[in-house]
């Protein structure tokens, strides 16, 4: 039986149409996805990613034991509230998971991949010494992203979230809110006790914030070039083959994160991969899996959608390093051009690829 | 519940047909399917004069979601294809038995229509569908 979220009823009544994804009963769309993708890039929207998982790390070694964790450097959070984006690695380099790290009063908070879950937490705790791990499965979390978000969340929880800068949060008593998201739109995501989350996401509905999905979720992600873990990067492939190199903390060279070793021959050697982004230049929808030429070599779509806000389909793909410009998709046995660009597509309701 | 309108064939991998009465037959794909696919951004039409045998492939339907093939109903050739779809192919979420049907067939034997659902076999299998 898939988990459900606190607000599994209020999905419902919404007209959610409820699927399992990583183990929980979530919203697909509420209707057309098309229209919550918009209200997004327009306007504002929110999502429930209480599938999330959030662990609190506690403990004089917290900090020591995160740098090792972890490719990104947490040394760099010099003050509270500070977040940073990492990969988690294993000891050949490949990905175990992506996550976001809060620097907090007494230790940090990671949240990681609901999809992730079941190896993630055993990993972490056959690391742990001298740290307390604490899996905070009592919070509940929505995302309120769009240009939209700061000022109605502001007004909504009275706290001053204009002055919250990105990457930052800050702590209002059992409530946790950072100015982070998934969409590529300016926004913030909220951590708070499962029995209060029902009520806040009622005075968003209130506030005509609506309700958006996991598809569109995807497509707001993709536009924004972002990586989704278990589709674009896995186990078997390196930040620098995930577009993800400049999350990886080389400097300095004595902090001995896992995967650091795999990871020095790959940057001698240089990756022999690189997952960039496609846009398709005739009709049809680029899809996971579907074949790419280029004229190093075949690559491999690892995302595709159509991108509502640019009319056309857009794909991440991991193609041969040298790999650049003009490139055929197989699309169902044709070979239908396309063209290799520079992620992110679209970021601020601004589009960046022409 | 998707609208299931008595006066059409259906096959029972979703599309509908209709014998017009000019002896053509009209093809597109039921509410129950395009609410199913979502959001369509993309269709492929067979081509104009193509022979189609029934139950093969007529063409494709893209959504947000996933891609679906579509496949004839009854064997004809086809004699138009709705070009309105090819720069509003939302037209068929919003209009699945109007102005979003796919094609139009002479078909090769029009008592072919006979041996497709009538709309009480097709709602049923809309529902196994559900479970």
């Amino acid at each position: 039986m898939p988990q459900k979220t606190p607000l599994y009823d209020a999905h419902v009544e919404a007209g959610g149409r409820m699927v399992e994804f990583g183990g929980w009963d979530m919203p697909l769309n509420y209707g057309s996805q098309i229209k919550e993708h918009e209200a997004v890039r327009s306007d504002v929207g929110v999502f429930d990613v209480s599938h999330m998982t959030v662990i609190d790390v506690q403990g004089d070694g917290a900090g020591a034991y995160l740098r090792r964790l972890l490719a990104n450097d947490v040394a760099r959070l010099t003050q509270v509230g500070q977040a940073l984006y990492s990969a988690m690695l294993n000891r050949s380099g490949g990905v175990i998971d992506d996550l976001i790290v809060y620097r907090r009063a007494d230790g940090y908070r990671c949240v990681v991949n609901a999809s992730t879950r079941e190896k993630v937490l055993p990993w972490m705790h056959e690391h742990a010494v001298g740290v307390a791990l604490n899996e905070r499965d009592d919070l509940a979390m929505l995302a309120v992203q769009g240009p939209r978000a700061i000022a109605v969340c502001g007004s909504l929880t009275g706290l001053a979230l204009d002055d919250l800068r990105p990457f930052s949060a800050i702590e209002a008593g059992p409530m946790m809110i950072g100015r982070t998201g998934y969409t590529g739109e300016d926004g913030v995501e909220i951590m708070l006790p499962g029995e209060d989350v029902a009520d806040l996401w009622r005075r968003l509905l209130e506030a005509d914030v609506p309700p958006i999905g996991l598809a569109a979720r995807d497509t707001l992600r993709l536009e924004a070039g972002l990586n989704l873990y278990g589709q674009d990067m896995t186990e078997e492939t390196n930040p620098f083959e995930s577009n993800i190199g400049w999350t990886v903390a080389m400097d300095p060279a004595d902090r001995q994160f896992i995967g650091r070793e795999a990871l020095e021959q790959v940057v001698e050697a240089g990756a022999a991969s690189k997952l960039t982004g496609l846009v398709l230049e005739a009709k049809g929808v680029m899809r996971h899996g579907y074949i790419v030429h280029t004229a190093h070599g075949d690559g491999e779509i690892t995302s595709g959608i159509f991108s509502p806000t640019l009319g056309y389909s857009i794909a991440l793909a991991r193609v041969p390093a040298e790999a650049q410009g003009s490139v055929d998709v197989d699309i169902r046995g044709k070979a239908v051009p396309a063209r290799l660009v520079e992620p992110p597509f679209v970021r601020k309701g601004r589009v960046l690829v022409s | 519940m998707s609208e299931i309108p008595t006066e059409l064939r259906y096959a029972s991998s979703h599309e509908w047909a209709r014998l017009e009465e000019d002896g053509l037959v009209t093809v597109g794909i039921s509410d129950h399917a395009q609410n199913a696919l979502g959001d369509v951004v993309y269709v492929e039409l067979p081509e104009l004069e193509a022979h189609l045998a029934a139950q093969s492939e007529a063409g494709v339907v893209e959504s947000v979601k996933a891609a679906s093939d579509i496949y004839a109903p009854v064997s004809g050739t086809v004699v138009a294809v709705n070009e309105v779809l090819e720069d509003a192919p939302e037209t068929v979420n919003q209009d699945p038995y109007g102005d979003g049907w796919f094609y139009r067939i002479e078909p090769d034997n029009a008592g072919d229509l006979d041996d497709l659902l009538d709309a009480d076999g097709y709602a049923e299998v809309c529902e196994n569908d559900e479970h």
